[in-house]
């Protein structure tokens, strides 16, 4: 699929092919965690609260300097939606591709997965379901930390 | 492969990973809460009972980090108290170190040892993860794996031998796999231990019924509540080395709570049946663990 026009507030990047093989995970087939997210407008609360806590860690903030956050949450809340079974389109890149020279390492992951099952618990989502979302994520981490 | 050499030469490579390590800058701490687990009877990082393939210490690949570790079991006629401290080199090697004194109490005197007579032990301990990643590969069925080894050596010669006994030391060898379900919200962990020490090697090591390696089974099943709070149950059989007392397997269902990243509790109800001829020894156990 082309990539679309740049959507308002952000800023450009540079071409790539946009697939939802992107996202990195097969979609789970059933909808309750889903559900239990509060659908679209709960994951985009979700994900808001996550980046916007995580760019204001003063041990992490250094990775998000200089990122497109509106771009991030946008991608990062299609990507969600799209793997937990929800009605969106990826249109991100791929994870080892996007993390590409940003030199994340474990310690930093694992502070975003915190601030990630915080924003969740404001979000009100049972323990069982953050899981599900997180062992989606989880093998992520190694496309995500620099080797 | 990489990692089978590594084990081989770890003495001699730790000094090369090290520099490795800090050509990118060591990063303390990092974590996810209680995935270092807490701390085993003996040491290693673990359940209560168990050994698990966790690396003890909050560090990640990236850093170095250490745990201390105190714990306590009030059994109806004895009393196991229990320190120690381990460290955890790249979230990949362990050592540790654990002082048991297992304290007969009123009961000395009613084995003919006098009161308050006390069998006290200290292992060293080191592990290395081989394979896996208990945490990250959730996509994969494969468990983290590791392999360790316990040095035992107990300070009662003279009265192991009274009963039987046949050594004051001896090392367990044994190779863990543990895997978080994250989906599921479980941690399962089993580990075959070889060994031939008689209660954990507090009673020594071999006996006059069997003086041979054993191949025993440890494991823990638990249900993550929150990502604080994990509740669960271990098993542990045991060799029955020894003719003048029956041993039996161990279990206990206990609590993990991380009250902070630094600190851990755990409470648990262990029964370790029978021990040097007195029935039923089931009770509180206490533990608590401070991990940087």
């Amino acid at each position: 699929m082309a990539q679309d026009a740049t959507p308002p507030g952000e800023q450009p990047v540079a071409p790539y092919t946009q697939s939802n093989a992107n996202a990195g995970a097969t979609p789970l087939t059933d909808t309750r965690t889903f559900e239990a997210f509060h659908g679209v407008e709960g994951i985009r609360r979700i994900v808001n609260d996550t980046i916007d806590r995580s760019a204001a860690d003063p041990r992490i903030a250094e990775i998000f300097i200089s990122h497109d956050l509106l771009r991030i949450k946008r991608t990062l809340s299609e990507q969600i939606c799209y793997v937990l079974g929800g009605p969106c389109t990826y249109t991100g890149r791929d994870m080892a591709t996007a993390h590409r020279d940003l030199g994340v390492q474990t310690r930093d992951f694992n502070i975003l997965v915190e601030h990630l099952r915080e924003a969740m618990s404001r979000e009100r989502v049972p323990f069982p379901a953050q899981n599900r979302l997180l062992a989606i994520l989880a093998p992520m981490h190694r496309d995500v930390v620099a080797r | 492969m990489t990692r089978l050499l590594v084990l081989a030469l770890a003495p001699i490579a730790c000094a090369s990973l090290c520099s490795a390590a800090q050509a990118h800058e060591m990063v303390y701490g990092g974590k996810l809460l209680l995935t270092r687990g807490v701390t085993q009877v003996e040491g290693a990082g673990g359940g209560g009972l168990a050994a698990w393939s966790l690396v003890t210490g909050n560090e990640t690949e990236d850093g170095v980090g250490a745990s201390a570790f105190a714990t306590d079991v009030r059994l109806p006629d004895y009393e196991l108290r229990d320190y120690g401290a381990a460290i955890g080199l790249f979230d990949q090697f362990e050592f540790s170190y654990a002082h048991q004194d297992f304290d007969t109490g009123g009961t000395g005197a009613l084995l003919g040892l006098g009161a308050g007579f006390t069998f006290s032990q200290d292992i060293f301990g080191a592990k290395v993860r081989v394979l896996g990643d208990a945490v990250y590969d959730q996509n994969s069925w494969l468990p983290q794996i590791a392999v360790g080894l316990q040095y035992k050596h107990n300070n009662q010669n003279a009265i192991i031998h009274a009963i039987g006994g046949r050594g004051d030391d001896g090392v367990d060898y044994y190779v863990a796999a543990t895997k978080i379900l994250l989906d599921q919200s479980l941690v399962l962990s089993g580990a075959a231990r070889v060994t031939k020490a008689n209660q954990f090697g507090i009673l020594g090591f071999g006996g006059d019924r069997n003086n041979d390696y054993k191949a025993e089974f440890e494991g823990s099943a638990a249900y993550m509540v929150s990502d604080r709070l994990v509740l669960g149950a271990e098993y542990r059989t045991k060799p029955d080395n020894l003719g003048f007392a029956r041993e039996d397997d161990a279990s206990d269902v206990f609590a993990a709570f991380a009250v902070t990243h630094n600190l851990s509790i755990t409470a648990a109800y262990a029964d370790l049946g029978d021990i040097a001829t007195l029935k039923d020894q089931h009770g509180f156990y206490l533990s608590l663990q401070a991990g940087f």
